[in-house]
């Protein structure tokens, strides 16, 4: 049989921690948030909801477990590589007219995405003037990313999507391979600034020509999609581009009257 | 008439791909449900999969929070699970992989279970992991319709015999068996 939560304990769940710690699930899609804390109960050996409650308010540490565990912490560099062949040809060099460049990588996770860019904007010769933005609402990820270390096993993927993207250059050049992990070079990771940032209860903090949240929006439900598409278009300049999913669609959310499309397949929109 | 099924799901892997596009062409072009296909492929890889399922059923890979459409052949899409909303919308997933795959079809069935419980048919093809085999569990005890490729006639025996393990009341199929308790009991 299969384990469930009642619609009444989700909510029980919600509200805890919500008062309890701030952070606000309210407007997550519940079908996949109930499926990782259920996940997560069987990983901490919490078997009942009941328990889970409890505990959620006498036990600070089992909190930070569980953000862990219920926040999507997956991420690859070049995922998608035709997206970001589309950034290099299309994006960027609309970029460059710019003397000062500021991007932000919304919902960056531990920070592959943020790396690509990097590495793009050294091979356009934008990076020098770049300042990357990289928030995520999860303080482990963000200690992590700062790290600059990645599993080698995955490189192979990576150098291949690196490939695919458009990218020339030797792919090692970017990082330093040490026993099981590579280390992303200092010289890429220095115009990155990682900070905590949460997209349903956080607001505007400075002004971008692009942001890049990738992923993320597939687990807002459709209120919470718009507040975060109004919160972005607060942030860009005039005419700053956003960058979503390839899976991920305005069109479903009211508010992308205020979008216009620049590339439909690659989902790329630009503030109107 | 509304038959006896809202949604048919239909997963496979390895040795799949041919018996798959032998029960498409079989299938109605007008079929009364959504059918929604998961099978485990590449992840980085540019593919024209749907266009290779059929030459001439219209298969699109969804968006998130698409609304699933009756008569609509539906391909997940690569390098996300495809899990359903109670609301009938898709939604897709970019967290880990489950049985070494995204999609998995395990995600997918088990979220159809939720959603469609004994209105569900879902199908699973031949593969060499056990995939699937959970997720059909779920379906068969929300009260939906659980089949397997016989195993005896799959290139690849693990994923059909994994769920005859697991599951009970799952019924065995050939593909042919399969095509007909389609157009004829649903």
């Amino acid at each position: 049989m299969k384990e469930d939560i009642s619609a009444v304990d989700f909510l029980d769940i919600i509200n805890i921690v919500k008062l309890q710690y701030g952070y606000d699930f309210t407007g997550y899609v519940q079908a996949s948030l109930k499926r990782r804390i259920l996940r997560f109960m069987s990983r901490a050996n919490i078997s009942t909801v009941f328990d889970l409650k409890h505990r959620l308010v006498n036990d600070s540490e089992l909190f930070t477990r569980m953000v862990q565990y219920i926040t999507v912490n997956v991420t690859e560099m070049f995922r998608d590589p035709r997206f970001y062949r589309t950034l290099r040809e299309e994006v960027l060099p609309k970029l460059a007219a710019y003397p000062n460049i500021k991007i932000w990588h919304a919902g960056c996770s531990t920070g592959e995405e943020v790396f690509s860019m990097a590495i793009l904007l050294q091979e356009a010769g934008l990076l020098s003037r770049t300042k990357l933005y990289a928030s995520d609402l999860n303080p482990m990820n963000l200690e992590r990313a700062a790290t600059g270390i990645i599993p080698l096993d995955n490189m192979k993927d990576y150098t291949y999507n690196y490939i695919q993207s458009g990218g020339l250059a030797d792919f090692s050049n970017y990082y330093t391979a040490r026993y099981d992990n590579v280390l992303i070079k200092k010289e890429l990771r220095k115009h990155i600034n990682f900070f905590q940032h949460n997209l349903v209860t956080d607001t505007v903090f400075n002004e971008f020509q692009l942001i890049c949240c990738r992923n993320v929006f597939i687990y807002f439900n459709r209120e919470l999609q718009n507040h975060v598409l109004q919160l972005f278009h607060d942030s860009l300049s005039p005419r700053g581009y956003l960058a979503m999913g390839i899976r991920e669609s305005m069109r479903f959310a009211d508010i992308h009257k205020q979008y216009e499309t620049v590339h439909g397949q690659e989902k790329i929109y630009r503030r109107k | 008439m509304k038959g006896a099924y809202d949604i048919i799901t239909i997963g496979g892997s390895a040795g799949s791909l041919s018996v798959l596009t032998g029960l498409l062409d079989a299938l109605p072009d007008n079929m009364s449900m959504p059918v929604v296909i998961v099978l485990h492929r590449l992840r980085n890889v540019e593919s024209e999969m749907g266009r290779l399922l059929s030459a001439t059923k219209d298969i699109r890979e969804p968006e998130d929070k698409e609304p699933v459409k009756d008569h609509h052949f539906y391909l997940a899409p690569q390098n996300y699970h495809l899990m359903i909303e109670a609301d009938k919308t898709f939604m897709l997933d970019y967290s880990e992989l489950v049985n070494y795959s995204r999609p998995a079809i395990d995600m997918t069935f088990s979220s159809v279970a939720d959603v469609y419980g004994n209105r569900a048919l879902c199908i699973l093809l031949s593969g060499a992991n056990k995939d699937g085999a959970e997720g059909l569990c779920e379906v068969i005890a929300a009260g939906g319709t659980g089949i397997v490729q016989d195993p005896h006639t799959a290139a690849f025996e693990v994923m059909p015999q994994s769920a005859i393990d697991l599951c009970r009341d799952v019924k065995v199929l050939t593909i042919e068996e399969i095509i007909k308790f389609i157009i004829f009991e649903t």
